[in-house]
């Protein structure tokens, strides 16, 4: 069995039924038990309904009572060959705020289409999502095949479709599978009302999936906080990216210092030699100072800089209006930011661009923009260090928005 | 990097996220395994000794073994502990018999728990919840805001970005922080071996049977077992058809009494 558990992220459009398959996908490989099975019985038949499988995630009152999902649920689950994390997303306009807090952790997708009534506003705004954070990983479910007969014609219209979206987008489908969420066919079994279908099960497809390498790449180290310890100012940190060494000569950024590591430090650990992507550290420097906010490198190749071109989306209701101040937070640097041009903004519902060199961005859009700080950060670009290359921006303390440096 | 490794290490991040942004903040510390776990993980990340004060919330319905417990590791671990009692409802008879489990909870832990915020002014908590315990707990996010009356707005949670946590704005009353949110049972178990974690007793079995879940006497049932040590812990859990909480009376009162609870302030 692999180690680290796979992060999947359930997306598109509301009813097309996202948390049907997950509950689904739960019951059919004996991850629910008898006593959470009887107690979501009794809450289905409170509402007036059949067994409900999307109960198993949507588990809020408001959401069973409007038979929707109102926020992200993550749930575990385990095949022979890995651990996973399923996140459900939900599928409403208004809360695609939900929906990106899910899709930020996940290093694949399922996309759900559904056969009866094909691709909606959802499908496509979910869609541009996973592009712009990079999901290449995905796997489309075309559901509800019982509603069109289990007709391989009208799956085949289905799949034409979302593979002219995706292609836009550079993502090539995984797989497109036809399924019956509620009735469990295609899901974990084989259904015989598919048979035309060869390819794989959604948990085949989900087990051929495999988890986000990372790359062998240079050092970088953001700054959390620095802690006295013995009289001695540790800083410690998260290695986003490389390995940082002892006795290495490091760069620190923005400000172009230079210094050595004097040492790693773990607790419970000693004689710390080196430390990888992922870790959490303490580091002594031979000399000068850290601040939270320094960013620790190798080699000075990352980009230092007050002015950040990037494609955000927007996510609270109020939009944004040339002019409100933001704060743009990057790893652990945080400033003042002003967006001093949108050029363009779009509506990933219809991936057509409603406007250049615009004035607003308005909720759920997507825009082109250039952003002026108030102080330099240190920066790469998305493609190539993920870590430093995305940010969010802030309103009043709020998440407004989130960004990629392109 | 292995899976417990890849866990700690996440958890570590959030716990030094949460004390840069709040000095003023403090663990919640109900002796469970979770809790004790998440307790653990603060003194690996502050190098061994933990820079803020550890709550304990005392119903005074607690398990004898629990206090026990309490009081011999915040000393070994040199901790700065602060009891939290709501002194007037455990004076005035409070009690699971007396009215519904969810009134109980609320006076005795919820309100216990405002009036110790209230008191000492602190601006976050960290808290040792889990994703996989309850389906209310898998809609958490990590930092998660409170306002004065304790409500958490579950329709309108703040966006949570990778590592990215929302600052505070002048509406929190205070900051839920929950670094273990992403780890299950079992990873709990897995890491308390690895680490060799002080437990208390109550997690093994006695005369067969043992508790998943420990809380107030009264509202804790213990469940069928023979898992005598964490290696057959870990082994039970592996094929388990039970739930964590099965044993957990205030969960079972009505099916939304864990809303209502979590809505209102409870952890």
């Amino acid at each position: 069995m692999e180690e680290q558990a796979l992060h999947i992220v359930i997306v598109g459009h509301v009813d097309h039924g996202k948390s049907t398959l997950v509950g689904r996908l739960f019951y059919d490989t004996g991850a629910l038990s008898p006593e959470r099975f009887e107690e979501i019985k009794r809450a289905s038949e409170a509402q007036g309904k059949p067994f409900e499988f999307a109960y198993i995630m949507d588990n809020l009152l408001e959401e069973r009572q409007r038979g929707i999902t109102i926020d992200v649920a993550h749930t575990f689950f385990s095949t022979q060959k890995r651990k996973y994390v399923i996140i459900d997303a939900p599928g409403h306009k208004e809360f695609i705020k939900n929906m990106i807090t899910g899709t930020s952790q996940a290093e694949a997708a399922m996309l759900i289409v559904d056969a009866s009534r094909g691709i909606e506003d959802q499908t496509l705004r979910h869609c541009y999502i996973l592009g712009m954070l990079g999901i290449r990983q995905v796997a489309v479910i075309v559901n509800k095949m019982d509603l069109v007969g289990y007709a391989e014609d009208a799956f085949k219209t289905v799949k034409g479709r979302i593979e002219g979206v995706l292609e836009g987008l550079k993502i090539t489908p995984a797989y497109i599978i036809p399924v019956a969420a509620n009735s469990g066919q295609n899901v974990a079994s084989k259904s015989e009302n598919l048979s035309w279908h060869k390819g794989p099960t959604v948990l085949e497809a989900l087990d051929s999936f495999s988890p986000l390498k990372i790359e062998e790449a240079v050092l970088r180290l953001p700054v959390q906080d620095i802690y006295m310890i013995n009289s001695d100012g540790i800083a410690v940190g998260r290695v986003e990216s490389g390995t940082v060494k002892k006795g290495q000569q490091i760069y620190i950024l923005p400000g172009m210092g230079m210094t050595s590591v004097r040492e790693i430090k773990k607790f419970g650990e000693e004689n710390v030699m080196s430390a990888s992507a992922g870790e959490c550290v303490g580091i002594s420097i031979g000399r000068g100072w850290l601040k939270r906010g320094d960013v620790l490198v190798d080699r000075p190749n990352a980009i230092v800089t007050k002015n950040v071109h990037a494609n955000i989306f927007w996510m609270n209701d109020r939009g944004f209006k040339m002019g409100d101040q933001l704060t743009f937070k990057c790893a652990t640097q945080e400033t003042s930011a002003a967006i001093d041009r949108i050029i363009k903004r779009f509506d990933p519902a219809s991936i057509e661009v409603i406007e250049k060199d615009a004035r607003e961005i308005k909720a759920a859009e997507v825009a082109e923009v250039d952003i002026t700080l108030f102080s330099s950060v240190s920066i790469d670009m998305y493609a190539e260090i993920p870590e430093l290359g995305r940010f969010v921006l802030e309103s009043d303390g709020v998440p407004v928005a989130g960004g990629i440096i392109v | 990097m292995d899976h417990l490794s890849a866990l700690e290490n996440k958890s570590i991040f959030i716990i030094r996220e949460a004390y840069y942004r709040f000095r003023n903040i403090a663990l919640l510390w109900s002796v469970g395994k979770d809790s004790t776990t998440l307790l653990w993980l603060c003194r690996k990340a502050f190098f061994g000794k933990i820079p803020f004060p550890v709550i304990h919330i005392d119903t005074t319905y607690k398990f004898p073994e629990m206090y026990a417990f309490r009081d011999d590791y915040a000393k070994v671990w040199g901790l700065d502990l602060i009891i939290g009692k709501n002194e007037e409802s455990v004076g005035s008879g409070m009690g699971p018999s007396r009215g519904s489990k969810l009134d109980c909870c609320n006076e005795l832990k919820t309100n216990a728990l405002k009036n110790t915020i209230a008191s000492r002014g602190f601006k976050a908590l960290l808290l040792g919840i889990r994703r996989d315990e309850h389906g209310i707990r898998a809609k958490e996010r990590v930092f998660s805001p409170r306002d004065e009356n304790f409500k958490w707005n579950y329709e309108d949670q703040p966006a949570e970005l990778w590592d990215q946590y929302k600052s505070t704005t002048e509406e929190d009353n205070h900051v839920r922080v929950h670094p273990i949110l992403h780890m299950t049972e079992i990873d709990i178990w897995n890491y308390i071996k690895r680490e060799n974690i002080p437990i208390s007793e109550l997690y093994l079995s006695r005369g067969g049977k043992r508790f998943r879940s420990i809380g107030c006497v009264p509202c804790c049932s213990p469940v069928e077992s023979n898992a005598g040590s964490i290696d057959e812990i870990i082994e039970e859990l592996k094929t388990t058809k039970t739930s964590e909480r099965a044993g957990r009376a205030q969960d079972k009162e009505d099916a939304y009494t864990m809303q209502k609870l979590r809505s209102l302030g409870y952890m």
